[in-house]
This record gives C-alpha cells, sequence and structure tokens, in this order.
C-alpha cells in the first residue's frame, strides 16, 4: 500500500481521511513494514465499508488486513440502528464465526512426547478432517433446531464436554437471539453430515507446546507455563454458515436498491438493522454462531476421549473460545456516550479488556484471552485484551497472519510431502488426507505471524502472553 | 493454473487468477454458455484436478437471478451445494439459458481421497471480481473470486 494515501497518527496507527462518500475515516493499525506489502485493495475495502449507512467512528483494518471481499479480512466496523445502520452479510463472510479455542492438558512435552506418533495417528484417526469427511453426529429435525437455538450448550447437553466449559467461550456457548427457522433448508441440509467435522483449507487442530511465557502474571491466570502442551481447534459453522452467507449475500445485493442503500461494490451487501431482511439474516447468523460454537466443542470431546486413552491423567480445560466472522451486539462508548452497536469483525477477533462484564469471574482481572493462530510450521500465540483496545476499535485484534502468496504460488512452489518430511525433522508431525492441500497450506505461504502479532502488541490491541509452537497438527 | 492447452480450443478454456487469500475461476468460452461451463471446470480445479474426475452420475442444476452476474454465482453456488450434499467432484457440464434462467446438467462422481487427493473445500463464490462480459476478441468471459 502506498504510504502516501495514509496520515500517520502514531507508531502504529494510520488514518484515511474522508473523502467522497466516506461517512467516517478509515484507521489501519500496523507497522509501516505491513502497511508496505499490504495490498491496495485493503485500502479500497477500507474506504468502501467507511461509505456504508450508521456506520460509527471509523472503518478500521486489524495489522493482519489483507484483501478479502467487501470488507477486508482483519476488518471491524460497527452500525448504530439508531442511525439507519446496517448489518452486512459480506461483512461477516461465509465462515460464520469460524474461530479457535484452546484446550490446557495439564501435561508437560516430556509427559507427550513418548506417545506422540500415536497421539497424532489417534486424532487423526477419531477427528474427521478435510473435503468429503463426515461426522459421527446425525441430527434429526428436531435436533438441528436445538442445536441452531442452543450452540455449545445444547452440545454439553447432549454429553459433549463439560458445564465448566460454558463460561470460557463468548456468549457462555450460547448466542442469543438465533432464529433457527430463518435458516433454509438447504443450509440445514448442507449440515446434516458436518457436524463434528474440522474441514478443510486453514482449519485445524493442533497439539502445541508453550516455548515462551512473555507475561508471567497473566500466564498464571491463564494457566499456562512453559514447557506446557495445549490443544487448538481452528474451525467454523461448516456448510451451514457457508450457505447462510451465500443465500443472504444475494437477497442483500437484490434488495439494498428497495433499501435505498448504495453499495460501492455488490460484495458489501447489506440491509437496514431495523429492516425485516436484516432481521431475518440476524436471526440466521446467530443460529450459524451456535452451530459454530457446538461444533468446537463436539469436537473438543473427540479430542479428550483420544487423550483420555493415551494419556488418561490429562485434564483438558478450556482457556477460551474466540469467533472470528461476526456481528455482534455490543455497548460501547461512542463520544463520551453509552451507546449500543452492531460490531462486525470479519478476520477479526473480539479482545475485551479487564473488568469487561462479559469476561468469565476468572479471567475479567487480566481481560480477554485473545487465540492468535499460525501456520502448522510457525507459532501460535495468546494475548490479552486491553484497557485501550476497547477505545481504539471496540476491543478487537487480528485473528492470524494472513497469507503472502496465492494457493497456485505455493503449489508450485512445494510438494505436499516434503512439506511433511521437513517438518517431521523439525519435531512436528502433520496429518492430513491431502497432500495438495499441505502444499497450499505451507508455512511460507503465510506471512509472519509474529511480526502480526508484535504490531498488535504496539499498537496495544492486545497485549502478548505466550508463545505456542506446534508438536502435532491435523489438517483438513 | 490453466485447463490444459491441448484438451480446449483457443477460444474455450479455464484459468484461476490471484487473489490474496482466496482463488479466482475464470471460464472463458465463444458462447456465454461455454463460458459457465468452464467456470464449473475452473471450480473443480480449485479442490482437484478435474482429469481425475470421470463423469459418471449426472446431476440436474436449475436456477435464477435478475441478472447474468448474479446468475454465475448462483450457477457456481449451486455447484458448491451439490459438491458437499453428495460429497461429488464435476468434470462436465451443460448449460443452457432461458430468459434469466440457467438449466444445466454436471456429471462427475463421488470424492475418492487417495485419488483424488482434494486440497479444500470451497465455501462460496463471492461477488469479488465478478464479471460476465464479451473481451475485444469477442470471446465470453465469466468470472468471480470463490472462497475456500
Amino acid at each position: 500500500m502506498d504510504l502516501n494515501l495514509l496520515k500517520r497518527r502514531g507508531h502504529d496507527e494510520w488514518h484515511i481521511a474522508p473523502r467522497g462518500k466516506m461517512r467516517v475515516p478509515g484507521v489501519i493499525y500496523a507497522t509501516e513494514a505491513l502497511i508496505r506489502d499490504m495490498d491496495e485493495k485493503v485500502y479500497e475495502e477500507v474506504t468502501n465499508v467507511a461509505t456504508l449507512p450508521g456506520i460509527v467512528n471509523a472503518s478500521y483494518a486489524m495489522p493482519d488486513a489483507h484483501w478479502g471481499y467487501g470488507f477486508p479480512i482483519g476488518g471491524v466496523a460497527a452500525f448504530d440502528p439508531d442511525h439507519g445502520g446496517v448489518v452486512s452479510a459480506g461483512g461477516v463472510g461465509f465462515d460464520i464465526s469460524c474461530g479457535v479455542r484452546l484446550l490446557r492438558t495439564g501435561l508437560t512435552v516430556e509427559e507427550v512426547q513418548p506417545v506422540k506418533k500415536r497421539l497424532a495417528d489417534s486424532l487423526s484417526h477419531r477427528v474427521p478432517a478435510g473435503v468429503g469427511s463426515t461426522g459421527q453426529v446425525r441430527l434429526s429435525n428436531h435436533d438441528m433446531e436445538a442445536m441452531l437455538a442452543g450452540g455449545a450448550r445444547w452440545a454439553v447437553g447432549k454429553g459433549y464436554g463439560a458445564h465448566e466449559d460454558l463460561e470460557f467461550i463468548e456468549e457462555q456457548g450460547r448466542m442469543v437471539g438465533a432464529k433457527p427457522e430463518q435458516v433454509s433448508d438447504r443450509a440445514k441440509r448442507r449440515q446434516q453430515d458436518e457436524m463434528g467435522t474440522l474441514g478443510s483449507g486453514n482449519h485445524y487442530l493442533e497439539v502445541q507446546q508453550v516455548v515462551t511465557v512473555h507475561d508471567a502474571e497473566v500466564g498464571a491466570v491463564f494457566g499456562i507455563r512453559e514447557g506446557d502442551v495445549v490443544v487448538s481447534i481452528h474451525c467454523g459453522s461448516r456448510g451451514l454458515g457457508h450457505q447462510i452467507g451465500t443465500e443472504f449475500l444475494k437477497s442483500m445485493a437484490v434488495s439494498a436498491a428497495r433499501y435505498r442503500v448504495e453499495l460501492p461494490d455488490r460484495e458489501l451487501a447489506c440491509a437496514p438493522i431495523n429492516s425485516e431482511i436484516g432481521q431475518e439474516y440476524l436471526g440466521a447468523m446467530r443460529a450459524a454462531i451456535n452451530c459454530a460454537l457446538a461444533n468446537r466443542q463436539i469436537l473438543t470431546h473427540l479430542v479428550r476421549g483420544v487423550f483420555a486413552d493415551l494419556l488418561p491423567e490429562a485434564q483438558l480445560s478450556l482457556l477460551y473460545d474466540v469467533s472470528h466472522n461476526t456481528c455482534k451486539v455490543e455497548d460501547h462508548v461512542v463520544e463520551g456516550t453509552p451507546t449500543r452497536l452492531f460490531v462486525h469483525r470479519k478476520g477479526a477477533t473480539r479482545a475485551f479488556g479487564p473488568g469487561h462484564p462479559e469476561l468469565p469471574p476468572s479471567l475479567r482481572s487480566v481481560g480477554q484471552p485473545v487465540l492468535i493462530g499460525g501456520t502448522m510450521g510457525t507459532a501460535s500465540y495468546v494475548l490479552v485484551g486491553t484497557e485501550e483496545s476497547m477505545a481504539l476499535a471496540y476491543g478487537s485484534a487480528c485473528h492470524g497472519a494472513g497469507r503472502s502468496m496465492s494457493r497456485h504460488q505455493a503449489l508450485r512452489r512445494w510438494h505436499g510431502r516434503d512439506v511433511v518430511k521437513d517438518l517431521e525433522s523439525r519435531g512436528i508431525l502433520i496429518r492430513s488426507p491431502s497432500m495438495r492441500g499441505i502444499a497450499e497450506e505451507a508455512p511460507g505461504a503465510y506471512k509472519d505471524v509474529s511480526e502480526v502479532v508484535d504490531a498488535a502488541d504496539d499498537a496495544k490491541l492486545a497485549k502478548k502472553v505466550a508463545r505456542l509452537e506446534p508438536l502435532i497438527c491435523i489438517k483438513g | 493454473m490453466q485447463s490444459p492447452s491441448s484438451d480446449v480450443g483457443p477460444d474455450t478454456c479455464w484459468e484461476h487468477f490471484t487473489h490474496e487469500a482466496d482463488i479466482g475461476v475464470r471460464g472463458i468460452g465463444s458462447t456465454k454458455e461455454a463460458a459457465f461451463e468452464e467456470a464449473g471446470l475452473a471450480l473443480t480445479a480449485v479442490v482437484t484436478d478435474p482429469a481425475s474426475v470421470s463423469p459418471m452420475q449426472a446431476v440436474t442444476i436449475v436456477c435464477e437471478a435478475p441478472d447474468q452476474e448474479l446468475l454465475l454465482v448462483d450457477w457456481l453456488n449451486a455447484l458448491v451445494y451439490e459438491m458437499a450434499t453428495r460429497n461429488m467432484l464435476f468434470s462436465r457440464f451443460t448449460v443452457r439459458f432461458n430468459d434469466h434462467s440457467l438449466h444445466a446438467t454436471a456429471w462427475g462422481e463421488h470424492v475418492e481421497v487417495v485419488r483424488h487427493q482434494p486440497a479444500v473445500e470451497v465455501k462460496g463464490a463471492t461477488y469479488t471480481e465478478l464479471s460476465v462480459k464479451r473481451d475485444k476478441q469477442g470471446r465470453w468471459i465469466a468470472q468471480c473470486v470463490v472462497d475456500v
């Protein structure tokens, strides 16, 4: 991105002054190096989002922002329903509530090493992953409705996981306001065989080691120490969310003129929050959030089963579960006035600071765990929300590294088997049904996650707590 | 990635174009029908090599949209839906238009993971870089980015 397009307001804060039809400025949080590497399309998308009705404060982009569709990936924007604010299917994306959860195991690397290979094989065998994989959970029509209304709470009620897990999931495991009746039969059909599946692409299940604790005090509250083994699960609402995104993108694009919403890009398809279609989408999208929460809960249950067989002394407890692609109703202070806003985070995560009432009591003193996924060969990070982040971008932070190279470039450059062999020589076991998939997801195809995390830390969006490195990675 | 030039004429082919996070699919044909058929092949190529997919089983697809660009997105999304719910991959297509509707048959087979090595599932077709138009040589181009 051309730096001349931006005005620097701090070491890691860059502004785009409103021009043309922009209602608010654009704000990008990133280092100079990250900004230089960003596609010009990010600029275009940030400024396009700034033109949408009812947008409040600014159109924000996180340090990992990259060219998305409509909204940038790494984009955050909030809308006020009392000022014509909109909800956007494109602003949430197809993989509704795609997210990451992190489980402590109570084990050290030394305890896991002797069974590492068997653990990798067993996880790969028991956790359905990849194109065409099907889950063991088949839902009746009644159960589908109950799952869409109940989320992870429904899953716990069915025996997947423990009641204690719910406290450490956003919305305490159940998104209120879900309307399963607004989810089409096609979306439900698409989910029929996909409950309890990981998916493909950048989704993963990793067994990781805590290699560095940057903040011992917060690390102690989070219950993570150097040498600990943890498990990360990254996936979303599967086919159901994809289908809801697909259907509402079209109906919002077609109805925009009726609502007199001028779209600079059809992909920004949106509808007034206080409209029939806006409310229908919110009901369906919240049902998809519940689907994602239930899915990660079922996967957690499968992982616990594998650990119970191989490492019975393990205690897999949930540190936290964050969602990346959502629109949520939140209270924020706008020009000194508490205001209820519809906050879109597209490829961005919540990062609520200390004292926030949404946080479980045991974490409230330090802030929300922010889980940032890396690649199968590099690292992931645990951060914590800051007091400052609430005022910077509604308590939001980046969600991952973002690709630096297209899938085709990666496919031309690497062979899946070589990637697996190379990582194995570094002590990282990869299990995947697709070698082409591995090549496309090679670690070198992604940006340096550490640089992105350092930028988030410098900008005070969230503060670094721990660095995790993979021991085992299950990919779709 | 492009269709093998030996298999198709210069005016009928598919290719992928670069998008930072996802993939662009482009069908090129002497008719709009052919461009849509090639876009279907480009979609399959996101997942696997289309040459590895036998056109054994036929699936009928009908969609309707107010304009030809939305119709392309609907067509690709219908294929995504059939791939997901039937656990199939497709390698041969026939497309016909009737006013604002599309009538098509897609031929393919069930996914065999070892043989097809499916790289990624497609979540949906987007409106990014979406266009259906003729180029300077008169060929039809049908393209958009798909989310993977």
